[in-house]
């Protein structure tokens, strides 16, 4: 069994054993990455040099004998939304082409804290803007079970990294899915935790209100130890919780007996994909037999989470994406005469300026949602639509609080079906938004959820199941998951299409 | 200069003042606010508005602000929200600013102004709101034909400011510098901003207009000018008056009222004393004002409001009266040294404290000390006679050490030379003139002039007063007053 096989609490015991070193690691990863990464494209940066310099500073601490964390010599893969000193942060744009942060995300200060050793940046949808990681300037990211299919997204390289033995962990960011519908299109665990565990300092904002950084791997043990490592209060972001971060792996093992979980009966209507249905009904039925119980719930708002998403999203996204001018740092306009078709009549050079450096340096994706807030945050138009979302954001929220005065968690399926072609919807930006229906409510409540596979279609495409619970229960998140991985193996089966 | 008398209108003035917090640090990041320190020195990832930073709000400046608005009688908002006022320009790195749109943090306040000189009636101007934003960074163009270059300094941005908005409750141009005077004094008083204007940390816009009575009964009202641009407060007044006129004579012409136009906005140009029209931006500008989602809400408790109002001190308006009282000075006095600010009612203080009586304290102030000051430019702080060298002048001349006019010339030289008191009075050999000494001149005084002895010795002594002027010809350095009792007393005795 080579190391790239093995799963990230597979590989700590071994390296707190001595069995394998964090530069022998490093190097199994760096490699599987420099033969893979051509065809799945779940890098956008590899940094050999500087993971094998923090592996060998890792190896030389424990040879030392200084006491280390849990997670220290293990790869990881961190999203290129995250800031980082020392590897560009493009989030996947054009706009960004080469910018190199002068500061790290908090999230990337606790990671490098830990000793965890940084393989490079994934590839994602620009600026987190997609459910298929086609929106990427640096071209369009495989799903590693069928290379013709998108691996979901936004962050589909780092769950495509995972899913294809690239990283065995990896950070991702769920805005309205974006961790957990890429984990269930690749066969892997992502959990989205509560708005505010995890600091979004350095996380270059996509919706502030709505924005999360969340762990990915293959299993529910492993999320658990990469949650660990990253959250926490953040003096430095002011949405951030000041309250203490409990173990997460501590109550893994417990049994689920009595564990109420909500299924609600909406999510299996018109759209749902037969097998997908089939598969997360048995999902359901393997927690009774584990002893959990099965209760109906009803989120009667749920049917307007995807028009809330895609008003304050995009509106938050057009105030966030406003400093990407050209004036201070990332792409501008060099000036030369450009006889594309449009408004040429500029108020001033200035806005000329601004004009085409924008229309350069983000892609379709980003303008349209660009468009979308500023449309709705227009005067004239607020009222009726983002003070409107704001206000079903509330009644979102009250659904699910409610719910959970009877429940523990909900579960059902993360997307309607398992992944798509690439290029299937790419031109129907409507039919690419429904892929966030069962998602989005999650972040719109500030709650936690998670994501992992259940079951494989008859075309050998993984299906994911998502547990929605009440804001900070990723312990029991965790723990249902990590239950139910103990019963199945889903999470351990590997793709074939790249073993050659 | 009060237009209103000469024309049948009544001039409506509203002010809006942008007022920079007397913070150490930036209002949402810990980069400091020193003024005048190298372009983009005093930046961070935050102020710059980077990819993925946050602000964090400046508890410091929060609560400077509330000093403010409590002094200016507002209400508090118990429960007060951010927002961001989205549009682009260079010196605003992030695309939007972060301010106050829909819940200030306080509104309803109010500041009288009244004129000493009684050039106008007291004057109640109603605060709509204040509240509080990031200041933007700093544009500099350099508009040389063919290099046109611009450049920006962000070192301001993401400095605290205030925005204090009045209703339309001013009168005159008069009052409008008569309460800009005033609003500037209580914030000096309370430690919330220099208020240096040059510095920019104090601008001013005025919004005017006409309301002009009709035969019919009806009040036709210009429309509303904005005015920017104004450096000064004399610049606030100038351009006031010339604005008054401008409409005035534009009514005339056209009769255009409020309405028929989209608001102007006008800039003031000082050296050629006019307001010019600006471009309209104004009215398509859309600032997509909504929730800044990177900032919790504030609250305010009722404790929290308590505590900084018992920490404000006294304001102006109460010190006059206070001041008045505490040193049995006239209000006049205690009016003039207020007006001044803080550190010279200090140095005041401090002073009638040694001398141990206010009205003398003030006298030396009004006439000395103030005159000089203004003569000489510069802070009182910076002042070269210290308050301890003022009361040994005092001291000296009541002890009779030498008279007030002597004791004059002596500040004057003090501050001149910048030497110690004791040092000008050796030098200018002003010592005391020892008692047998004092003694010897008299004698030869008395011997020198019968008829005043004679008179003395009939009984009236103010013919002695004949003999100081004497004594002083010969010994400069004589107290009168002990010249004159002695030279009494020794005319008595004699037999």
């Amino acid at each position: 069994m080579t190391l790239t096989n093995r799963s990230a609490a597979e590989l700590a015991s071994a390296l707190q054993k001595g069995e394998t070193s964090a530069v022998e690691c490093a190097t199994a990863f760096l490699d599987r990455i420099e033969a893979t990464n051509s065809t799945v494209n779940a890098f956008l940066t590899v940094d050999r040099d500087g993971a094998l310099a923090t592996a060998e500073a890792v190896d030389a601490s424990r040879a030392s004998g200084k006491p280390l964390g849990p997670l220290a010599g293990l790869p990881v893969a961190v999203k290129d939304v995250l800031c980082t000193t020392d590897q560009p942060t493009t989030c996947a744009s054009k706009m960004l082409k080469g910018y190199q942060p002068p500061y790290d995300a908090d999230v990337v200060q606790r990671l490098r804290a830990a000793g965890t050793v940084i393989l490079g940046k994934t590839n994602m949808d620009e600026f987190a803007m997609g459910g298929s990681n086609e929106n990427s300037a640096y071209g369009l990211v495989r799903n590693p079970w069928d290379l013709e299919r998108a691996p979901g997204g936004s962050s589909g390289g780092s769950a495509a990294a995972v899913a294809a033995d690239m990283a065995p962990l990896a950070i991702g960011s769920d805005t309205g899915g974006s961790i957990r519908q890429p984990a269930g299109l690749c066969g892997i665990t992502g959990l989205k935790p509560t708005y505010g565990r995890v600091s979004r300092r350095g996380l270059v904002a996509f919706s502030s209100s709505l924005d999360q950084i969340g762990p990915m791997a293959r299993s529910a043990k492993e999320c658990a130890m990469l949650l660990q490592a990253i959250a926490g209060h953040d003096p430095g972001d002011s949405t951030s919780l000041n309250i203490p971060v409990p173990d997460y792996s501590a109550d893994l093992e417990k049994p689920l007996q009595g564990l109420r979980i909500g299924r609600v009966a909406a999510h299996f209507s018109e759209g749902l994909d037969p097998e997908v249905a089939e598969h997360v009904e048995t999902t359901f039925a393997t927690y009774e037999a584990a002893g959990a119980t099965i209760h109906d719930v009803e989120l009667p708002h749920a049917t307007y989470g995807v028009p809330t998403y895609y008003l304050i999203a995009p509106s938050e996204a057009s105030s966030n994406l406003a400093r990407y001018d050209g004036a201070h740092y990332g792409h501008r306009w060099d000036g030369t005469p450009s006889d594309e078709k449009g408004i040429t009549d500029f108020d001033s050079p200035l806005v000329e300026m601004y004009c085409r450096s924008r229309a350069e340096g983000f892609g379709p994706e980003v303008k349209r949602r660009i468009m979308l807030g500023t449309y709705s945050l227009s005067s004239g138009y607020y009222d009726a639509y983002y003070a409107k979302a704001l206000r079903v954001r509330r009644l979102i929220r009250q659904d699910f609080n409610k719910a959970f005065e009877n429940v523990d968690v909900i579960g059902g399926p993360v997307s309607a079906t398992p992944a798509f072609k690439l290029g299937e919807k790419t031109d129907d930006p409507v039919a690419m938004y429904l892929v966030d229906l069962y998602t989005v409510g999650t972040n719109l409540a500030g709650i936690g959820g998670i994501s992992f596979p259940c079951g494989f279609t008859k075309g050998s495409l993984p299906v994911g199941f998502q547990l929605q619970g009440p804001a900070l229960s990723e312990p029991l998140l965790l723990q249902a998951t990590h239950q139910y991985q103990q019963a199945t193996d889903w999470h351990l089966k590997r793709t074939a299409a790249l073993s050659s | 200069m009060s237009a209103e008398t000469q024309h049948p209108f009544t001039t409506v003035i509203g002010l809006e003042v942008h007022v920079q917090l007397q913070t150490k640090t930036k209002l949402f990041c810990g980069c400091i606010t020193t003024f005048g320190s190298p372009p983009n020195t005093q930046v961070c990832p935050t102020c710059l508005g980077l990819p993925g930073s946050l602000p964090v709000m400046n508890r410091r400046a929060f609560d400077l602000s509330l000093r403010a608005a409590l002094a200016l009688n507002c209400k508090i908002a118990l429960f007060t929200k951010w927002d961001r006022k989205n549009y682009f320009y260079p010196d605003l790195p992030k695309g939007y600013q972060i301010s106050q749109f829909d819940l200030p943090f306080s509104y309803e306040g109010h500041l009288e102004v009244c004129d000493p000189k009684g050039a106008f009636e007291p004057r109640t101007v109603r605060i709509t709101r204040v509240h509080l934003e990031e200041d933007a960074g700093k544009s500099m163009h350099d508009e040389t034909a063919g290099t046109a270059d611009s450049r920006i300094d962000l070192n301001r941005t993401g400095t605290p400011l205030c925005e204090i908005v009045t209703e339309p409750d001013l009168r005159s141009a008069e009052e409008a510098r008569a309460w800009l005077n005033e609003l500037k004094l209580l914030l000096v008083y309370l430690g919330v901003s220099d208020c240096n204007m040059q510095e920019g940390s104090l601008r001013v816009d005025a919004n005017v207009n006409l309301h002009i009575p009709q035969e019919d009964g009806r009040l036709a009202k210009t429309p509303i000018v904005e005015i920017k641009n104004m450096n000064s407060f004399r610049s606030v007044e100038r351009a006031l008056v010339y604005e008054t006129e401008r409409q005035w004579g534009e009514w005339q012409a056209t009769k255009a009222e409020i309405g028929s136009m989209p608001k102007q906005t006008r800039g003031w140009d000082d050296s050629a004393g006019v307001t010019r029209g600006q471009r309209h931006k104004e009215e398509s500008s859309d600032y997509r004002y909504f929730p800044e989602p990177d900032l919790v809400p504030v609250t305010v408790t009722e404790e929290q409001v308590t505590t900084i109002r018992s920490s404000m001190g006294e304001p102006p308006a109460v010190l006059r009266k206070t001041l008045a009282d505490r040193w049995k000075i006239p209000a006049n006095d205690a009016g003039v040294l207020v007006n001044q600010g803080p550190e010279l009612v200090r140095y005041f203080e401090d002073l009638a404290t040694r001398v141990g009586e206010g009205k003398v304290a003030s006298n030396w102030m009004q006439q000395d000390v103030l005159r000089t000051l203004n003569e000489r430019g510069g802070n009182i702080t910076d002042f070269p006679v210290r308050p301890e060298a003022v009361a040994d002048i005092i001291a000296r001349v009541q002890k009779g050490d030498f008279d007030t006019s002597r004791g004059r010339e002596i500040f004057a030289s003090v501050v001149e030379k910048g030497a110690s008191v004791a040092e000008v009075v050796a030098g200018m050999g002003i010592a005391a003139v020892d008692d047998s000494d004092l003694r010897a001149l008299c004698e030869e005084l008395i011997a020198e002039n019968p008829k005043i002895v004679a008179d003395v010795k009939g009984g009236k002594e103010q013919a002695a007063g004949g003999l100081i002027g004497q004594a002083k010809r010969k010994n400069p350095n004589v107290n009168p007053g002990k010249v004159r009792a002695l030279a009494i007393e020794l005319i008595r005795a004699l037999p």
